[in-house]
């Protein structure tokens, strides 16, 4: 597969703004040479959109930045070129010094950059409107008044309530929506023929993504820009491209109009990723699905409540922020129980608050243990919540931190069963042994350590930590959202296995709905706090009946050019709480 | 910001109060007092005293009360009329005593913060930028060589240069025909001919420190997002690095006012002692030996207060330097 599959294109009339041909990027590390981008050619075009997908280490960024020429040190540009092409000639990018007054008269100006993290884009010590003005006052030669006005003119346009005070706060004063709002303003400051959006709406929300999303669409129609878009959800791509080209292994695989890369995949590898999202958009054929609402629930929540207080120097409470507003909902054994909501909706709390990490203000939490009885976690001492603690483990969602690099595989999970006293020497080594194989890893790994392993594995680690103890409810907060799409449904379906072998209960926090749908039998939908609406998986994410839920589902991407539902998606116009 | 400080100041009073017991505790610590190394250095020259004459002379010198008496006089002694109790050994006022060698020990140390800033800020940033480049590795060893030569060494090292080479007196900060006269500018000039010593001197460990300490910071401040923003907008490389991640990785500069401050004061006694110096550190050191208990006791009040004062002003400067700071 040397030779990148090419759909012939229909209308050729438009013209080119940005040609890439035959690109080649090595990087030279310590120990070897890694190709990270090898003979990509591909040509951006006046007004459209172009989509570069790809999973994680696929080479999508190192593209970018070779565009831009801000390559790392460590990175060569080994063949190919880049042109700008202009009214004024053509310019060739890749002969240009990467340090030199020409590169830097086209960055920023004529190609623009926006990234995936709007956390950290954008300086922590400069005002918002310090870092746009910037732009301008380079590249316009603006005065520093003119560039302030011009700065709250852009903030309007990119739908920044108030632009005038927004300009003069901190990047940390922002929300992660409003902040790439920002960014897309500093982007546009000065017109750019160009602009690269590289995952730029990965750490939002589905709302804040559709708002995000709309508002670019809009401004690169209105401007006529060529839009690179960088991502790996493959719903956003059919949402908004208007070609796809598809990367693995710094190759370019496969690359066409939209439409026939969703409909008409010709490669191996274009049409497995396709699968692997498109089977994320139905409920899991691995789930027997029976309604256990009859059953005696293992935990019931009522009235659940938490308010973060702030308080003043005096310890005296100035105002408190209701975090969960009287949650009350049953988890039945062997059930997942999604919940899903948008960033501070309360669903991490919630989860916490059930295992008091967290100490909930008010509510009671019933647990039923093994023998019937039912007490209540809320109320429980020290030693009676150690051994709650047993019965209910938690995954987590970043199998990178979540791992301590500098213990054994084995050390790792035998950590719950040391620290527990349960067992130890050979019956620890076995029992060790048994969980790798439930998670379908190899007795081998056990002496080695986590960096050895790639993101889906170590996630199968915790998950193996989590089973030690036998527990009988697991709750895993956004276990599956730092994993790429093709091992995403992976791991679902190991846990749906597991389930159904060990007979657990799953808390399934998440902000992604198909894989709640894929996942889950019962669905909590939280909003400001609040339990929306809750019910079963399938009917709420079809047919819900709350006007939040409807917008949140119709905001999600759906992975099919031909049925775009971001675009036409119902707004939910909060009323104030 | 206001109540901030004011907040800050009003927490300052219980940390004093703290720092006093604990300073009057440890002038304590040692057994015997005043009267006792008084005695024995007469002993010495074969002059005795009876028991009687002991007890009046502790009488005196109001080393017969209990420890707690002494305290509560000698605090009250400072917070009612700025009294900070009266020097045995030099038969006149603590007050005075201090606040002589204060304006020499005060300037030098400033003159050493600002060298330490100075050197350290340019080489910080070429090491970071340059990471394993020739400079930074010659950076590094002069760096390394800073902290590892024992100050006295390198203060005798440069008194031997600058008498050698300038032909400069030795030791103290003026040459013997100006010591006495009033403030000039010839005076002055002699003043910066021997300062440089002292502040070369006192600042090198610390501006060693402090490279690594920015070299670090500033390296992982190098790769963030928000750099390559800076480089996507057209900055040139400079503006893009001083602008932005540098400001960012500044705030240990500023921290380091809070330690550098009582360090500076403190840790220069063995070098004060060597270059001959006027400052607080050789006075400390004497009346520690002497256990001339009120000059020692006020002395370790003072760096205790010197180090409050410098964690604030290095707090309230870390909150205008950083805005993240400044909103929590």
């Amino acid at each position: 597969m040397t030779d990148t599959y090419i759909h012939p294109i229909k209308d050729t009339d438009a013209t080119p703004v940005l040609t890439v041909k035959n690109l080649s990027v090595d990087f030279h590390l310590r120990t070897h040479i890694l190709h990270a981008v090898r003979k990509v050619s591909f040509a951006l075009h006046k007004g459209k959109t172009m989509a570069l997908v790809g999973e994680s280490g696929s080479g999508k960024s190192v593209t970018t930045r070779a565009i831009m020429r801000l390559l790392d040190k460590e990175a060569r540009q080994t063949s190919g070129e880049i042109t700008l092409h202009g009214d004024d000639g053509d310019i060739r990018i890749t002969d240009l010094d990467p340090k030199g007054k020409a590169i830097r008269q086209i960055r920023g100006r004529r190609i623009a950059l926006i990234f995936q993290e709007p956390m950290s884009s954008l300086s922590p010590v400069h005002t918002i409107g310090s870092q746009i003005g910037e732009a301008l006052r380079l590249h316009r030669g603006l005065s520093k008044r003119e560039a302030m006005d011009e700065t709250v003119k852009l903030l309007e346009q990119v739908e920044i309530k108030d632009p005038a005070a927004m300009a003069k706060r901190y990047t940390f004063e922002f929300s992660g929506g409003m902040r790439q709002r920002a960014m897309i303003a500093m982007a546009l400051a000065c017109d750019p023929d160009v602009l690269i959006a590289d995952e730029p709406t990965t750490a939002l929300d589905v709302t804040t993504q559709a708002e995000v999303m709309d508002l670019l669409k809009r401004l690169q129609e209105h401007r006529g820009m060529a839009l690179l878009l960088i991502t790996h959800d493959l719903g956003l791509v059919a949402e908004v491209a208007d070609e796809v080209a598809v990367m693995r292994f710094g190759r370019l695989v496969e690359r066409g109009p939209i439409d026939d890369i969703f409909h008409n995949p010709q490669t191996a590898y274009a049409k497995k990723l396709l699968a692997s999202t498109m089977r994320l958009e139905r409920p899991s054929e691995l789930r027997d699905r029976r309604d256990r609402t009859s059953d005696p629930a293992v935990l019931s929540v009522r009235g659940l409540c938490k308010s973060f207080g702030v308080t003043n120097w005096r310890g005296q409470e100035i105002h408190a922020v209701r975090a969960v507003k009287d949650a009350s909902f049953d988890l039945y054994p062997g059930e997942s129980l999604g919940i899903v909501g948008e960033s501070g909706s309360g669903k991490t709390t919630l989860g916490r608050m059930i295992l008091r990490v967290i100490e909930p203000t008010a509510g009671e939490i019933g647990y039923r243990e093994t023998d019937g009885r039912v007490s209540d976690v809320a109320a429980m001492d020290k030693p009676e919540l150690a051994k709650f603690h047993r019965d209910v483990r938690l995954i987590f969602q970043d199998p990178f931190a979540s791992l301590n690099p500098r213990m054994t595989i084995k050390q790792i999970i035998a950590e719950p069963l040391v620290v527990n006293g349960v067992m130890q020497g050979v019956e620890l080594e076995a029992r060790v042994g048994e969980l790798l194989e439930l998670v379908g890893m190899d007795r081998g790994a056990m002496e080695r350590y986590p960096h050895a392993f790639s993101g889906g594995q170590r996630q199968r680690f915790s998950i193996a930590r989590s089973l030690a103890l036998n527990p009988r409810i697991i709750i895993a907060d956004e276990a599956t959202s730092a994993l790429d799409v093709s091992i995403r449904a992976q791991i679902l379906d190991l846990l749906i296995e597991l389930q159904k072998k060990l007979n657990l209960s799953f808390l399934f926090i998440a902000h992604d709905i198909s894989v709640v749908r894929y996942f889950c039998d019962r669905v909590l939908v939280m909003h400001h706090g609040r339990i929306v609406e809750q019910g079963d998986a399938e009917t709420v994410c079809t047919a819900p009946k709350e006007p939040y839920t409807k917008a949140l589902l119709s905001a999600v991407p759906n992975p099919d050019p031909r049925d775009k539902r971001m675009v036409h998606r119902t707004k939910f116009v909060a009323e104030e709480v | 910001m206001l109540s901030y400080i004011i907040q800050r100041l009003f927490l300052m009073i219980p940390t004093m109060i703290g720092i006093s017991i604990i300073s009057f505790a440890i002038i304590q610590l040692p057994p015997g007092d005043y009267l006792t190394s008084v005695l024995a250095a007469m002993a010495d020259s074969d002059v005795n005293f009876s028991d009687e004459q002991i007890a009046k002379m502790r009488a005196n010198y109001g080393l017969d009360e209990p420890m707690i008496m002494q305290y509560v006089k000698w605090i009250w002694g400072i917070v009612s009329r700025g009294d900070f109790g009266y020097s045995f050994e030099w038969n006149r006022p603590v007050s005075e005593l201090i606040w002589e060698r204060m304006g020499s020990t005060l300037s030098i140390s400033l003159l050493s913060l600002l060298f330490v800033w100075a050197v350290s800020l340019p080489i910080g940033i070429y090491s970071a930028v340059n990471r394993h480049s020739l400079g930074d590795h010659i950076a590094t060893f002069f760096g390394f060589l800073g902290l590892a030569i024992p100050n006295f060494i390198l203060a005798l090292t440069l008194m031997y240069v600058s008498f050698k080479y300038f032909g400069q007196s030795v030791g103290g900060l003026y040459s013997p025909e100006f010591a006495e006269q009033p403030m000039s500018w010839a005076k002055f000039v002699d003043l910066l001919k021997h300062v440089w010593v002292p502040v070369v001197v006192i600042g090198t460990a610390g501006t060693a420190a402090l490279i690594r300490i920015l070299r670090a910071n500033l390296t992982d401040e190098l790769n963030k997002p928000y750099v390559l923003t800076a480089r996507a907008k057209g900055l040139p490389e400079h503006t893009a690095i001083l602008r932005y991640p540098v400001r960012v990785a500044l705030n240990p500069f500023v921290s380091a006012i809070g330690w550098v401050l009582p360090q500076l004061i403190s840790g220069i006694t063995i070098t004060a002692i060597v270059l001959n110096l006027p400052t607080a550190g050789p006075l400390l050191l004497r009346s520690l030996i002497a256990q001339d208990m009120y000059l020692a006791g006020s002395f370790i009040l003072l760096m205790g207060m010197l180090t409050l004062i410098g964690m604030l002003l290095s707090d309230i400067l870390l909150a205008l330097l950083d805005p993240r700071i400044r909103f929590h």
